[in-house]
């Protein structure tokens, strides 16, 4: 577990409550308590609490009620219940009912001691467990970054030189380039890789929503806060957090960010302590941020805060000798995932795949493929299995709207045989206008510009 | 030794709760001085206070003896020590062989249970003063601030039973030593009498 174990002790004896305390203290938990069930289920209504001792004999709300109640709100938190000598059996229906076990009052020392203990190893052996899995999903998404175009060679440089520092970073690319996939590979091969790497999309949360989100709040903190969450950034303690579209977010949430960067603390939403932040920071955007700062839509100091290395991400039209290497790790993942034999890309899907212009980038490629290998019937990827097989000349239209209004009069005309009149209505414009836009863009009979 | 603290200027109260044989104080004594660079003092003792006998359990509460020692003997020094032979408890556990107040001022320690007698074995009175030099040691450590340590050999790992005792050694491991610097050093520092 990161942080300290956290007891709650419940308890109507004062005795007994302040001496498990101390007790407990000296082995460094942090120790709340509750003098009966009724406390201790709106305690823990409001904070999380590891392991919960839990009386059995209480006035008011006895321990196997307070014990579901606790469970209905905090099925993590583990219960050992407390007990006289007459009261075993009910203790034996509680370990039944859920309870993790039960200790006979007065305990020896070294009971307790070993409880606790069980549950403590347990727990870290769960939280091992969750992040054993989540490293080996962030390798086989690290093995994901193919490239071998000099722009990504020095990505992975980059990325090798940086993923051990603490610095902050900033990765920027299209849309579809692989953004995130950067950031878990910095977090994967960093110091940090055993602990959470916790992504968040910030363009796709309201300011309010991802205020929550990031930092957590209280119980009661707003209409609807009916527990205490933690946010992203806690959940993030000692590990990296990514914050995914960072030029969408408000200039509220800018500077809430800009604080936590500057103090490395903050508050959760509604509350008043201040928590420690602990957090490897990656942000990452498709928007031009220089740009956002002269427009005043963006902060120049947290600009400045998270820009402290910045990793670039070619878009995929920028470097067309990856896409062959990128299809065929496609092809080679998706077989495996829908099970069928490993099928071959045709030379003349390849060439095509390399003369289109990618918009979505290699996110794009990947459903391409993906696409292909459901709809494809040979045991190869053809050109009739891409969906811009049949527009394929569509590709080399201009990008430019008036070099696009050229090309599209040129063909027009031709249609027609150079009817200006029929070419005039084809086009929903009157003569006049045909002639000077032919005049315009320099159009001949030849087919050739001035 | 203790190296970064000069001469720490506050010292430790040791004080026998009823009677204790003098040799134990003064072992007590040039070991926690020698241990923590710390001035140690021995004081005369104070008498063991009727209510802190629980009857049923014809044992000692040793929260009440530290709660009646906080109201009425208060020290001039930094650090209280009391040193018993009676048998000690906590309402919640069976027994305890000391307790403190973490980062507090106040400690009390048991050798009732220390002595090799009590768990049937001969008499060694090198175990005995091994084990009272621990358990104490031990004690002032949580007054300073230091919770268990992991380190099985560490005078601060928890001592539930007496071979846990018997298996760490008198000294802090390097991570509680650090740690006893600082948190001794902050406290100095706190109060103003070093820089």
């Amino acid at each position: 577990m990161t942080g300290k174990t956290r007891i709650l002790v419940v308890d109507d004896e004062a005795a007994i409550r302040e001496s498990l305390k101390d007790w407990l203290m000296e082995d460094g938990y942090e120790v709340g308590l509750a003098v009966n069930g009724l406390e201790a289920v709106s305690i823990v209504e409001e904070q999380n609490w590891d392991i919960i001792l839990l009386d059995l004999k209480m006035p008011e709300m006895d321990g196997i009620e307070a014990m579901e109640k606790i469970k209905a709100v905090s099925p993590d938190s583990e219960i050992i219940m407390m007990t006289a000598f007459a009261t075993i059996d009910t203790a034996v229906k509680a370990i039944k009912m859920g309870a993790f076990d039960y200790l006979v009052k007065p305990f020896d020392p070294d009971e307790i001691e070993l409880q606790i203990k069980k549950i403590v190893s347990h727990n870290e052996l769960i939280m091992e467990n969750i992040l054993l899995r989540q490293q080996l999903e962030e390798k086989s998404q690290y093995d994901e970054i193919i490239g071998k175009s000099d722009a990504m060679q020095e990505v992975f440089d980059l990325i090798s030189r940086v993923a051990p520092t603490d610095s902050t970073i900033l990765v920027s690319g299209e849309s579809g380039t692989g953004k995130e996939l950067v950031a878990q590979a910095i977090h994967g091969n960093s110091k940090r890789c055993y602990l959470p790497f916790i992504a968040v999309n910030c363009g796709a949360l309201p300011e309010t929503l991802l205020e929550s989100e990031l930092f957590g709040y209280e119980k009661g903190a707003f209409t609807g806060a009916e527990h205490t969450k933690k946010g992203r950034f806690e959940m993030a303690d000692n590990g990296t957090l990514f914050l995914d579209e960072i030029g969408d977010i408000s200039l509220k949430t800018q500077v809430d960010l800009l604080r936590v960067l500057q103090n490395k603390e903050f508050r959760r939403v509604g509350g008043h302590d201040l928590i420690d932040m602990d957090a490897r920071i990656i942000t990452a955007t498709n928007r031009d941020l220089q740009k956002a700062i002269k427009d005043k839509r963006f902060r120049e100091d947290l600009y400045y805060r998270l820009n402290v290395i910045s990793i670039h991400l070619p878009p995929l039209r920028d470097r067309k000798e990856d896409i062959q290497l990128l299809a065929k790790a496609f092809v080679k993942k998706f077989c495996i995932e829908i099970n069928i034999e490993r099928k071959k890309i045709a030379p003349s899907a390849i060439k095509l795949l390399e003369t289109y212009d990618w918009p979505g980038n290699v996110r794009e490629l990947e459903n391409v493929i993906e696409r292909a290998l459901v709809i494809g019937r040979s045991n190869e990827i053809t050109i009739d299995d891409l969906p811009f097989s049949q527009n394929a000349p569509a590709a080399a239209l201009p990008k430019a709207l008036k070099q696009m209004e050229k090309v599209h009069i040129e063909n027009i005309l031709k249609e027609n045989n150079w009817n200006i009149s029929r070419t005039a209505r084809d086009l929903s414009i009157d003569r006049q206008t045909l002639y000077n836009k032919i005049e315009k863009y320099g159009i001949n009979k030849e087919g050739a510009s001035k | 030794m203790l190296n970064g603290l000069k001469e720490a200027p506050n010292c430790v109260t040791i004080r026998p709760i009823g009677p204790v044989e003098e040799y134990i104080l003064e072992y007590l004594s040039e070991f926690i001085a020698e241990r923590c660079n710390i001035k140690c003092l021995i004081d005369s003792e104070i008498e063991i206070p009727e209510f802190v006998y629980n009857k049923t359990r014809d044992q000692y509460n040793s929260k009440l003896i530290i709660k009646h020692l906080i109201e009425n003997h208060p020290v001039d020094t930094n650090k209280f020590i009391g040193v018993t032979n009676i048998d000690l408890f906590i309402p919640i556990l069976k027994y305890v062989f000391g307790i403190a107040q973490i980062e507090g001022n106040y400690s009390i320690i048991s050798t009732h249970r220390l002595y090799p007698e009590f768990y049937d074995k001969p008499s060694n009175p090198g175990l005995f003063i091994e084990r009272t030099k621990k358990t104490a040691l031990h004690e002032i450590g949580h007054t300073f601030g230091l919770t268990h340590c992991r380190d099985l050999e560490c005078v601060m790992h928890s001592s539930a039973r007496i071979k846990d005792t018997d298996i760490k050694s008198s000294f802090f491991c390097p991570t509680c030593s650090d740690l006893f610097k600082w948190y001794s050093h902050e406290k100095y520092k706190q109060a103003g009498q070093i820089n």
